[in-house]
């Protein structure tokens, strides 16, 4: 519904108290910075204002006015903070010239329903400030890690030097302690060794039980499923409590009387663990793939003379082949996450990324901490990537909306 | 019409045996066939994940260990009453000696003590201390007993000591229930505990409380993401989404480290409130190790829990019917509350009761960021199984905050289905 309404000039009596009360929010916060906010409130107010006017009533030239703006803003901010000041006084000068002409020229107006009140309008845009606010609320923790774990300091906060990026406020020295540091790169191998073994089984045993659960006469379906799902549902502390009293006797019996050595029979009773916690989200993303899945394939393969194990190696499998992916990305995801299990069932050998971190976040805290979950954002956002795009292929390959 | 072909008797298949009994046999085959893929997986649930969790639900009721060590001791008490306001007699000193002899060879005596110290204090260090002198007894020559032993500790000598014995020789026992809900079993029954001993309820409450607190800013941050997700075109509500998905995808741990360094005194926030003057630098904001860290924290984690939920239900909403309700003279107002609201509920119930379930067992995130003020019921848990050691109260806390999930889980499962599950 672009360009529906026919958009006019508005009067400055209303553009020059928005903007004026727009200036005097950052105002404040100058203001309270230096002294006196009820004095930052009005020097703000005026000083937006008065560039208002003068853009609209003397320039009048829209281009020209930009860059007066976002000059005098930028000097201001530099006076006040220094290289950050005049990072912010940039965006925000540019942030009041377009607010000024967007008011002026009506174009707020420009992509909405041509019948919508003044109060409705204004609730549109508070609306999407306010879902704005929540979508910052849920990125920032995520952004501020990742320049934080450049610090040169072994602080968890930014330093004046960062502030004024200086390039000595940055190293990369948190990295290299997490690829020198034994204990760290230790965990990291603990890691890479056990979520895979433990996707493994919880994929191959996960598909089977799906594509079984997924035939039309399975006795006692509704329960079988409870069953399969509750890993997820029941509370890790308890699930840990319960494998911990499980695993310490198995392990017991492993390493008595079968003779095993301890570290391995360790490392079993961890994967075998997490093999469990990954288990549900196989059976879900597999069971949601095969509900798509058109039955009469198989059964004409069969009809060609395929056996069932080529059946489904040729044909079942490429078909749901994308939900048994992202079914083991979140089994992988799930055990390279997991702590709590793996506190109770594992001991100090089978020690997990995770649980490094745990332990670094209680005790002694050290800014590697910010590097390892810089890369882990980094790895989650390749998986985040991957499982996206194999959702819009199956979707396509089942002639579902191409989302 | 006649059918020629089978004027009487049951219809046949191709190779002679009567249909209904052919079809019956395939059905019988087919649920063979899927049993035989579902069982691997099965019995290795069962085995590795059920039964485990069982036999934790009984370690709250078992209580073996008492009758186990001292079984002629249990034996005798069963004649003495507690109630007479006498001690035992001499046989049940006597048995006791011939018990504590084996029980110090074998070494359990001082696992006794620790058990019954969980419900008097003193009885670790009494059982250890008197162990050392028992040993040296002879339960068949040195007898009579009463005197040597109230001579060793004089608690041999209280009616209290052997009380507790008596109580808590039982083999499946609801002393660890009664603890979890602040009473202790005591030889005149259930009883509550002592005033500054009662902790165990308030911290259910606390969990509860800060449960519902969390999936409420869930829903009335989630609410209004969802709708503009639901309501952009596709494209620029793919991009939002990944906005939703990322946190979603990233470490638990990550996101927990990222808040401690957002709320911490020297933290991210604070800095930026002292920079912009709003808060005066030795009066920075105390925002974490107390409730107000565990609960905006766990928010943050939680949110795309309720989010995706509700954008599920969300998109299912006709945006006509809005559009029908204005025409027909609704105010934006009632439009939204009487026709959209109703469509989205579902949607807050799937998502609100996910949250829920997922806040009241969570464990890492208190434990880094709430403090003392902040933790949880799971919290306790875990002290009681590496710390106190006391794995029957652990059991039986367990067991209640299972039990809670269960109703929940169930609850969801009439509301949504569980097979309506939808991740990512």
């Amino acid at each position: 519904m672009a360009a529906l309404t026919p958009i006019s000039r508005k009067p400055l009596s209303l553009v020059i108290p928005c903007i004026a009360a727009a200036g005097g929010f950052l105002g404040l916060f100058v203001g309270t910075a230096n002294g006196s906010g009820f004095l930052g409130i009005l020097i703000g107010a005026a000083l937006v204002a008065a560039m208002g006017w003068f853009f609209i009533t003397v320039l009048k030239n829209e281009n020209l006015s930009k860059w007066i703006s976002i000059a005098v803003v930028a000097v201001l901010g530099f006076y006040f903070g220094g290289i950050p000041g005049l990072i912010l006084g940039v965006i925000f000068g540019k942030l009041f010239h377009w607010f000024t002409y967007w008011l002026y020229e009506g174009r707020y107006r420009a992509r909405l329903l041509p019948y919508l009140t003044p109060g409705q309008v204004l609730w549109h845009y508070g609306f999407r400030v306010i879902c704005g606010a929540i979508f910052v609320f849920l990125i920032t923790p995520i952004l501020v890690v990742m320049p934080l774990s450049f610090n040169a300091q072994d602080f968890f906060t930014f330093t004046p030097e960062m502030l004024r990026f200086d390039p000595a406020g940055y190293s990369l020295k948190h990295y290299q302690d997490f690829f020198t540091n034994n204990e760290w790169q230790r965990s990291f191998k603990n890691s890479l060794i056990i979520a895979p073994i433990a996707t493994v089984i919880s994929v191959s045993l996960g598909t089977l039980a799906a594509i079984g659960l997924s035939q039309s006469h399975v006795p006692g379906r509704r329960a079988i499923m409870a069953i399969m799902i509750s890993p997820m549902i029941v509370p890790l502390i308890i699930s840990a409590t319960g494998m911990f009293f499980f695993y310490s006797d198995i392990g017991n019996w492993l390493e008595g009387t079968l003779g095993l050595p301890k570290t391995f029979v360790g490392y079993i009773k961890v994967v075998l663990a997490h093999a469990v916690l990954g288990i549900p989200f196989v059976i879900i993303t597999v069971t949601a793939t095969l509900v798509g899945f058109d039955r009469s394939l198989t059964r004409a393969a069969a009809n060609m003379g395929a056996d069932p194990v080529t059946t489904f190696f040729r044909v079942q499998m490429p078909l749901i082949l994308p939900g048994v992916i992202s079914g083991g990305l979140f089994a992988f995801i799930t055990s390279f996450d997991e702590v709590v299990v793996v506190l109770f069932v594992g001991s100090a050998s089978q020690k997990t990324l995770p649980w490094q971190m745990f332990t670094g976040l209680r005790e002694q805290i050290s800014p590697t901490i910010l590097a390892v979950a810089t890369i882990l954002v980094v790895i989650s956002i390749a998986l985040l990537t991957t499982v996206e795009l194999l959702r819009r292929r199956s979707e396509r390959l089942r002639g579902l909306s191409p989302g | 019409m006649t059918d020629a072909s089978k004027p009487d008797g049951p219809m046949l298949a191709a190779d002679g045996t009567p249909l209904k009994k052919s079809l019956a046999r395939a059905l019988r085959l087919q649920k063979m066939r899927a049993l035989a893929l579902i069982a691997p997986l099965l019995i290795f649930v069962l085995v590795s994940f059920i039964i485990p969790i069982g036999s934790m639900l009984f370690r709250s009721v078992e209580n073996s260990m008492v009758s186990e060590t001292i079984p002629l001791t249990v034996a005798e008490l069963q004649n003495w009453d507690a109630q007479s306001g006498e001690l035992p007699n001499e046989t049940v000193y006597a048995a006791f000696v011939s018990d504590m002899v084996v029980a110090i060879e074998a070494k359990r005596h001082t696992r006794l003590g620790s058990r019954l110290n969980y419900e008097q204090t003193g009885m670790s260090s009494l059982f250890r201390k008197s162990g050392r002198q028992i040993r040296r007894l002879d339960p068949a020559t040195d007898g009579p007993f009463k005197e040597q032993l109230i001579d060793i500790d004089k608690k041999w000598g209280e009616i209290g000591t052997w009380a507790t014995i008596k109580t808590h020789s039982v083999d499946i026992t609801n002393g660890y229930f009664l603890n979890a809900i602040d009473m202790q079993r005591t030889p005149d029954g259930a009883m509550s505990q002592p005033e500054d001993k009662r902790i165990l309820i308030k911290l259910f409450q606390r969990t509860l409380i800060m449960s519902m607190i969390i999936t409420v800013s869930c829903i009335v941050l989630g609410y209004p993401v969802a709708w503009i997700l639901a309501n952009l075109p596709m494209r620029q509500a793919n991009v939002l989404m990944i906005l939703v998905l990322l946190p979603f995808w990233t470490s638990l741990l990550v996101r927990t480290s990222a808040w401690k360094v957002m709320l911490q005194q020297q933290g991210v926030i604070n800095e930026v409130l002292v920079w912009v003057g709003l808060v005066a630098d030795d009066a920075r904001l105390v925002m974490i190790n107390n409730q107000f860290g565990t609960v905006v924290a766990m928010t943050h984690i939680l949110l795309p829990f309720m989010i995706l939920p509700m954008y599920s239900v969300m998109q299912t909403i006709q945006p006509t019917y809005l559009r029908a309700a204005k025409s027909m003279g609704a105010t934006n107002w009632t439009a939204f509350w009487r026709v959209y609201f109703p469509l989205s509920v579902p949607g807050i119930g799937a998502g609100s009761i996910l949250v829920f379930i997922l806040s009241i067992g969570y464990y890492i995130t208190p434990e880094i960021v709430g403090g003392t003020k902040g933790v949880f019921i799971s919290n306790r848990i875990a002290y009681h199984i590496s710390s106190s050691l006391n794995w029957g109260l652990a059991a039986a806390l367990g067991t209640i905050l299972l039990a809670v999930v269960l109703v929940l889980y169930w609850a969801y499962d009439k509301i949504v289905g569980i097979d309506n599950v939808k991740l990512g």
